[in-house]
């Protein structure tokens, strides 16, 4: 077995960032206590007065940001997704999404990433509440370079993004010369069988679980969709109809990319679904590893309910 | 791989770390006490649990070894010597009540909950594992003396407000404890309800502020500073004691005047060091959430010896 290098998403960000405010004065960056946690320190050394810290404030946090809106600056607002996404919802609804400021939430160590640390600390619902709310852009990359491009993108795009990013080892996963683009997915392998749509972190799995397939004479299309809002309904479609059958695959509930992907299937071609992800649960207390293993969140689990499709 | 540990996450879990059940069940002050036997009981008391504490982060490979470190003083005083609750009292409604606000120094409360008889010290060996009740931060839902689920910051003195105003509503004298770090008392929530418990004047409220003056990646005053601290408590209708946080017989006597005569509530900052007495811990931020290596129990167990 050869290994794959691993990569913690959270460099491709700062790097990307600290590069892009060297020729955009305008970019800075809002924290709440979470320099380190966001691997902000190269930012602050570098640009220590464009380094807002409010302190354990979130609320606050995300409102300064779209204060820096209205003042011409694109504030990155970073901090751990879980206290980002569930302690200012209002704020990224209205302060962001409504006023459809330019502004970019950075949900940091998304997931179950915090493991033992438990449900409190998980952002497991963050999908399904931001892909709810009009007008913002819900980015989940699945490895550096499309963190990276993630990064580039929100910094011109003049309305509210939220940007999910990974501390999880990553492998890359995307094709050599690839170019994000929001609302596009990528089809990461040919199939005909069954469909695997997965975001984020678990793109990988759902790859191994294309290999496990294939050892079953089972010809899986993987899908990475790096954008739940807004989502590819041309190649969701297209799934439904040239496979009839489709997995959805998060470190989320399965509400989040789940949901989407069921809304577009079920009114415009109905076909069988299965959801890999986190169902109406907090998670008990264990590591990422373990919880990521029980909620079968890994190839096996999503070999599996492609089987289940197939089966049919 | 390129995956650093630098955060919250160190997944090496070092089972030979555990010593199980070197943790006595010490109970309350026993009543008669003297008070220097009441302080002399504490102190043992917050020794053996900051030994057992480190071994159990270190074991678990996670835990946030700075600010449980500093508070342990404070949760030993309300736990063994103020609070009128014991396991037998767990579930009676006139209990006191004591939320820890600041979850992440779960490991801590835990094991103040051991060595005061409500949960077994062997359970302290499952501190994070696969199924545990001991997860990272406290749940309500998982330990019967865990009054309220915290871990985000800001939750507990709100929570405590409620619990305070049941109370008068009950027509009761139980009391209700929080405790909350310093740099928690950024979130806006706290002051809210400081707000509310002031204007009503829930003198059977206590609220404690670990002033450790470190949060998890600066000093407070580097950040978003708090002061003038009791001044701002003051004018939200508190009743203030600054007190020594690691002075047993000081934190009794500041709890002693809960409820307030003035019918205020009561307001304790507990000036503390985080990662208190040990030397190379102690006031240090890099220890917010370190944990530390074998070699580093073992020099602090040593220093703990002769505390
Ligand atoms: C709402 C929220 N934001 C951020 C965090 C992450 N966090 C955990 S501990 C901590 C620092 C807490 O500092 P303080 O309240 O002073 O506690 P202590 O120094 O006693 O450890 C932070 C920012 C959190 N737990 N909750
Ligand atoms: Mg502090």
């Amino acid at each position: 077995m050869t290994t794959v290098p691993l990569f913690d998403c959270r460099d491709a960000w700062v790097d990307t960032l600290v590069e892009l405010a060297e020729s955009d004065d305008r970019i800075v960056a809002v924290v709440n206590d979470s320099v380190g946690s966001s691997k902000l320190g190269p930012f602050q050394d570098r640009f220590p007065d464009r380094l807002i810290n409010v302190g354990i404030a979130e609320q606050d946090m995300v409102g300064v940001g779209a204060g820096l809106a209205n003042g011409g600056k694109v504030a990155f607002v970073s901090a751990a997704a879980c206290f980002l996404t569930a302690r200012a919802m209002e704020q990224i609804k209205v302060d962001a999404a409504y006023s459809n400021n330019h502004m970019v939430l950075v949900g940091q160590s998304p997931g179950m990433a915090y493991g033992e640390l438990g449900p409190t600390h998980h952002s497991i619902e963050d999908l399904a509440w931001l892909r709810a709310i009009p007008g913002l852009t819900v980015i989940v990359p699945s490895d550096p370079e499309e963190t990276a491009q993630a990064v580039r993108w929100a910094a011109q795009h003049d309305g509210p993004v939220f940007l999910r990013v990974s501390r999880m080892g990553v492998p890359a996963v995307n094709p050599d010369g690839y170019t994000f683009v929001p609302g596009r997915a990528v089809t990461l392998r040919e199939g005909n069988d069954v469909t695997i749509i997965a975001t984020g972190t678990v793109v990988t799995r759902a790859l191994d679980a294309a290999r496990l397939l294939e050892q079953d004479g089972i010809d899986a299309r993987v899908l990475s969709m790096p954008t739940i809002k807004p989502l590819d309904h041309d190649a969701v479609l297209a799934a439904a109809r040239d496979t009839g059958g489709i997995v959805t695959v998060e470190e989320a509930l399965t509400s989040g990319l789940g949901g989407a992907v069921a809304e577009t299937v079920v009114r415009h071609a109905p076909v069988p679904m299965r959801f890999v992800g986190v169902s109406d649960a907090f998670a008990p207390t264990g590591s990422i590893g373990w919880l990521l293993d029980h909620f079968g969140i890994n190839a096996e689990g999503v070999a599996e309910a492609a089987r289940e499709l197939v089966a049919r | 791989m390129n995956v650093e540990t630098d955060e919250d996450l160190v997944p090496a879990v070092d089972s030979a770390a555990h010593a199980v059940g070197d943790l006595p069940v010490m109970g309350r002050i026993p009543a008669g006490a003297s008070r220097d036997d009441a302080v002399a009981h504490l102190r043992e008391a917050a020794r053996l649990v900051r030994r057992r504490d480190i071994q159990m982060v270190r074991a678990a490979g996670l835990g946030h070894i700075g600010g449980e470190f500093s508070v342990i003083d404070t949760l030993v005083t309300l736990y063994l010597g103020v609070a009128n609750i014991s396991p037998e009292t767990v579930a009676d409604p006139e209990r006191d009540r004591i939320v820890l606000s600041k979850g992440h120094a779960a490991a801590a409360l835990y094991t103040t909950l051991a060595i005061a008889g409500f949960i077994p010290p062997q359970e302290l060996s499952t501190f994070m594992q696969p199924q545990a009740m001991l997860n990272g931060h406290p749940a309500r839902t998982k330990i019967d003396a865990v009054e309220a689920s915290t871990g985000p910051l800001g939750h507990g003195l709100p929570i405590a407000v409620g619990m305070a105003f049941a109370g008068r509503l009950d027509g009761s004298s139980r009391r209700t404890f929080v405790v909350t770090g310093d740099g928690e008392m950024q979130e806006g929530s706290n002051w809210e309800a400081l707000m509310t418990a002031g204007n009503h004047r829930l003198s059977n409220l206590c609220v404690v502020i670990d002033r450790n003056r470190l949060q998890q990646g600066a000093r407070v005053e580097d950040t978003n500073d708090l002061e003038p601290l009791t001044d701002k408590l003051r004018a939200f209708g508190f009743e203030v004691h600054d007190v020594d946080g690691h002075d047993h017989g000081a934190l009794l006597d500041a709890f002693a005047q809960v409820p307030s005569a003035s019918g205020k509530p009561t307001a304790v900052v507990a000036h503390t060091l985080k990662g208190h007495p040990i030397s190379f811990m102690s006031n240090n931020v890099a220890w917010h959430h370190k944990v530390p290596t074998q070699e580093q129990v073992e020099l602090a167990l040593t220093e703990l010896e002769k505390s």
